[in-house]
């Protein structure tokens, strides 16, 4: 049996049946958008635990040149050392039959028994490899499925200046390259592969037997990672380790956590916007509801319901409304979430990767929405049960007005009665339309907070690619070279402009804080490789000393003028102080650059280069491809422009989901505040409006006198919408920034014009709606009562 | 148009009838009313609630259109025309008051005469409409600050200064009290008088009745009786 109040209630929701459904939506978009990205936050998180503990992922990692196998003993001798394995690993080129361009891997030897324990592989496709001294090779899955490897396929590696074919046996999963990539934090995946071999047949090819060049350890529970980190680095010192590092300096862990935080922020922030909104909304609808009910609730009273259940009944609405809404935002939380889920297991590679929502995001986003519902709407009804009986039954005096502030300062002359209309009813209600106005600023702000990554990205591809790297290919040396490096690769076909340059493996300290990253050096001229500031531009690299980026001097709590140890991690090891010259903002990496010539006094070998950077005539980029294929001591080879055009359409892809997702949301915003503002005041307005009409003005011009108001906080809103996203884009910027790159805050006019464009669209939607109402009043009834 | 006595008809009703739907029912507010008004007369439409006298009001106004019957102005049928039409005619030659004054409560009592003026072709200012209703000292005033009986003055003054052929006045001293109320009928009765607007007024009170050329009672939906009052009453001798 139906309660008398809850068929009221029934009713009551029918006949708001508009603004319910749009508050709902409202609600589920906030539910919906939190949902989706803290169960993709959880789901990524569990995903890479999970593989980080079934596949044993190590806790560190060093290279070194070479060290002896007996070395392994004493290091499995450091105190809080689980498990260690040591092995060789290679840089080559690679060769795949109809691909021009070189490509690189990375190669680590493999002992035919090793499908088991630290940094254990899965095993995807094909098999593992069987005989020892084969030419068989696993072959990592993001590789394998961006050059459409499949077992059995062949491949052709440069080993030691010697081109060998190799045959893939299986695909593979590595939690070390969750993320693949060269160094630069791009996806890699078209141009460089993870491959493992046979460690015996490795270790011949490169000379390496008896001995190894990179050692991964799992640490005990509990153990001081700095405390093995120090003994491993002086143990490993005479076998040229460039030192120790552990997780938090791995490549792949730093951009799969930086991405996995990324979501957590942006989950946290923007459904924090719609939920706001949500409630203003309940708080103005029931204010108005409650109003227009004083004399029923005067009557309930008086007949002798108590206001707890008159107060139980209006909150029913509210509830009967969110839990709609979070109905919905479940629902659309669990769809984007798998969206998202399935996008990012595109994007990194895990075993097993499922989409969950845990438990307690469902009860904080419920518990959230219901909170913030009941608190946003109590006042409004706490107003309403205030009132003593006989006082609600009379009806509400009539409203007041006086002349607004622009007309007290004198500028009344220049404004129409409809002009005063608009204003005066604004004036009235401040706080109706400023909280109308802050409601569609939110969406405007979202919309850019949500968008503005496309400048960002674009941005920051710009600097580093157009300006920090403006060469074509980038070659990557195996080991330092003589000067007469330069005459080879100048020499190469099409080739117009060459540089050569070093960059090593450094540790910088200072005090107890204590950092590694590459010391890069450039000569004075140098113009394919720069320091870029951010802001300024080219930053000049100072004869000597250190020009250092802000965010690797920011970990090494170290200002301008200070000076830092910089301890040399391969040659001669050399320790030394130098002054920190300059600093400057750079968006990739944690570097530091230094002349080329005291780069050379450091090393103590004189010049020697690791890296070449060619500008080069696209007429012969063909030649030169397949010449730099042949060239033994070459590393990797990186284009440029290949690189880029992989990432952009990668992004391209995902912006664009991101981008309609988002739009539709701040849509459903604005179309929730406009359309709940002008239902609530047209209801208040009826009668006025129609005395207009009366008098002889057109359904046209009664409309614009009423939505002029819309459109002034619309227009009111929408640069401030603009400054709210500016700021909450550089909360978002603040919140997520990482070791590996840094998004710069960077918003072009053309995404404040669709946030704009977007929300006009929904107010006008909105307005048309509310405009068929206005056509349809009923003169003759409005005229015989008084609201 | 006019009748045998020389005066120009400038309404000419016939056969109108108006049904509503009540559930299942139609209810007749009219019955096939046929009606004349005469240019500058004053005429008063009595009749007790339910009579029809509001709904024949809208229909003579372009508020409303009879479901049957003609209702012109002149050459024109405002019964037979659009909705964009009436509100045409309802903006150039009906002025509108009403019981409850209908001021718009954001604009001051100038600025609510300003507002009917701003679409008159030859409006008269806003300070001489109110002037007329005797409000000079008011005008900027806001409805909130001013007496029952003053906003139905902004409404008259609303209403006349677009210079309306016609003055429509449905109970326009039914919220008011009784010296209020003369006040009110004594401004109609000289805009009726000085600027010759016909004025049609709708009143249950058979005293004010006195004031009109001619009366008009309704019952049922059809016009029972018409008098024609040879002497008009001055408002000072009103009594109710």
């Amino acid at each position: 049996m139906v309660s008398m109040l809850d068929r009221k209630l029934l009713r009551d929701l029918w006949r708001m049946r508009g603004q319910a459904v749009t508050i709902a939506l409202v609600v589920a978009c906030g539910i919906g958008g939190f949902i989706a990205t803290h169960s993709t936050h959880d789901s990524l998180t569990r995903a890479r635990d999970t593989f980080y503990e079934t596949s044993q992922f190590p806790h560190l990692f060093a290279d070194l040149k070479r060290a002896p196998n007996a070395v392994a003993r004493d290091i499995a001798r450091i105190p809080g050392v689980a498990q260690l394995r040591t092995r060789v690993v290679q840089d080559v080129q690679l060769d795949m039959p109809g691909i021009q361009q070189p490509l690189s891997a990375r190669i680590i030897g493999l002992p035919i028994d090793a499908e088991s324990g630290m940094g254990r592989l899965t095993l995807r496709q094909g098999q593992w490899i069987t005989r020892e001294g084969s030419d068989q090779v696993l072959v990592n899955e993001r590789f394998a499925q961006a050059r459409g490897l499949q077992p059995g396929d062949t491949l052709y590696a440069l080993l030691n200046g010697k081109l060998q074919k190799l045959t893939v046996a299986g695909i593979v999963l590595s939690a070390e390259f969750i993320y693949a990539t060269r160094g630069g934090g791009l996806p890699d995946d078209e141009w460089f592969g993870v491959l493992w071999m046979d460690a015996k047949r490795l270790s011949a090819a490169f000379n390496m037997e008896g001995g190894f060049n990179s050692v991964v350890l799992r640490l005990e529970p509990g153990a001081s990672e700095p405390a093995v980190v120090r003994t491993l680095d002086r143990m490993l010192e005479p076998y040229g380790a460039r030192g120790a590092s552990g997780r938090a300096e791995q490549i792949s862990h730093k951009i799969v956590s930086q991405e996995i935080e990324q979501q957590r922020v942006m989950g946290t922030l923007l459904p924090a916007v719609f939920l706001a909104v949500a409630i203003f909304i309940l708080n103005v609808v029931l204010h108005r509801q409650v109003a227009s009910q004083r004399e029923q609730i005067a009557a309930l009273k008086a007949l002798g319901y108590d206001d707890r259940a008159i107060v139980a009944h209006y909150l029913k609405l509210v509830a009967v409304i969110v839990s709609g809404g979070i109905a919905l935002g479940v629902g659309l939380g669990q769809w984007l979430g798998g969206y998202m889920t399935r996008m990012y297991a595109g994007f990194f590679h895990f075993p097993d990767f499922e989409h969950q929502t845990l438990p307690w995001v469902l009860l904080a986003a419920a518990g959230a929405s219901f909170a913030g519902a009941v608190l946003g709407t109590l006042q409004a009804i706490r107003r309403v049960v205030a009132l003593p009986p006989a006082e609600a039954m009379r009806p509400p005096s009539p409203p007041s007005f006086r002349p607004t502030l622009i007309e007290r300062l004198g500028f009344a002359r220049w404004t129409t009665p409809a002009v005063r209309m608009i204003v005066r009813n604004l004036e009235r209600r401040p706080l109706r339309a400023v909280f109308t106005i802050l409601g569609i600023a939110g969406s405007v702000a979202i919309l850019i907070a949500g968008t503005f990554w496309r400048d960002a990205i674009d941005h920051f591809m710009d600097v580093q690619f157009n300006r920090v790297q403006p060469g074509m290919i980038y070659l990557s040396f195996v080991e330092p070279l003589g000067p007469e490096v330069m005459q080879e690769v100048t020499r190469l076909p099409g080739v117009m402009h060459a540089e050569v340059s070093r960059t090593i493996a450094v540790r910088f300290r200072h005090g107890h804080l204590a950092q590694r990253a590459p010391l890069i050096g450039i000569a004075p001229g140098d113009s394919l490789q720069r320091a870029i500031d951010a802001r300024t531009g080219q930053r000049p690299v100072p004869v000597e000393g250190l020009l250092m980026n802000k965010r690797l001097a920011d970990k090494l709590g170290l200002a301008q003028g200070d000076s830092v140890w910089v301890e040399v991690l391969e040659g001669e090891r050399a320790v030394r102080r130098v002054q920190v010259v300059a600093l400057f903002e750079e968006r990739v990496g944690l570097n530091a650059y230094i002349d080329a010539r005291s780069l050379e006094r450091l090393t103590g070998e004189g010049p020697r280069y690791n890296l070449a950077a060619l500008a080069v005539d696209g007429a012969y980029r063909d030649r030169l491809m397949a010449r730099i294929k042949e060239l033994p001591r070459v590393g990797a080879a990186i284009v440029k422009d290949s690189l880029l055009q992989t990432f952009r359409d990668t992004a391209a892809r995902n912006m664009l989901f991101f981008t309609g997702v988002l739009t539709v949301f701040a849509a459903t915003v604005a179309v929730g505040i406009v359309y709940n503002s002008a239902r609530i005041s047209l209801a208040e307005r009826a009668w006025e409006l129609a005395s207009l009409r009366v008098l002889g003005m057109t359904r046209g011009e009664v409309s614009t006198l009423f939505l002029g108001e819309l459109a002034v906080m619309v227009a009111v809103g929408i640069p401030l919408g603009c400054l709210f996203g500016y700021g909450l884009a550089a909360l978002i910027v603040a919140l997520t920034h990482g070791d590996a790159y840094a998004i710069p805050l960077v918003i072009l006019p053309h995404t404040y014009a669709y946030a704009g464009l977007t929300v006009i669209a929904a107010g006008l939607a909105s307005a048309l709606i509310v405009r068929h109402r206005i056509d349809h009043l009923d003169l003759v009834a409005v005229l015989k009562t008084r609201e | 148009m006019s009748d045998a006595q020389g005066l120009a008809r400038i309404f000419v009703g016939r056969g109108l009838t108006k049904g509503y739907r009540a559930g299942e029912q139609v209810v007749h507010a009219l019955r096939g009313v046929d009606l004349d008004i005469y240019r500058g007369e004053f005429v008063v439409l009595l009749g007790p609630s339910g009579s029809g006298k509001s709904t024949l009001l809208n229909i003579l106004g372009g508020l409303d259109t009879p479901s049957a019957g003609q209702a012109c102005w002149g050459d024109h049928d405002i019964a037979a025309v659009d909705e964009s039409a009436r509100t045409r005619f309802r903006r150039e030659h009906v002025g509108f008051v009403f019981q409850f004054y209908n001021l718009i409560p954001s604009l001051t009592a100038r600025e609510n005469v300003a507002l009917v003026t701003e679409l008159a072709a030859h409006p008269m200012p806003p300070e001489e409409a109110l002037g007329r209703v005797g409000l000079a000292e008011r005008m900027d005033h806001f409805p909130s600050q001013l007496s029952g009986g003053e906003q139905q003055r902004v409404a008259i003054a609303r209403a006349i200064a677009k210079r309306p052929e016609v003055l429509l006045c449905d109970e326009p001293t039914g919220a008011l009290d009784y010296e209020t109320g003369k006040v009110v009928l004594t401004v109609i009765a000289d805009v009726n008088r000085d600027l010759g607007t016909t004025a049609v007024v709708i009143t249950h009170n058979a005293v004010i009745a006195s004031m009109a050329n001619r009366v008009i009672r309704l019952a049922d939906g059809v016009i029972a009786s018409v008098t024609v009052n040879a002497e008009r009453a001055q408002v000072d001798t009103l009594r109710w």
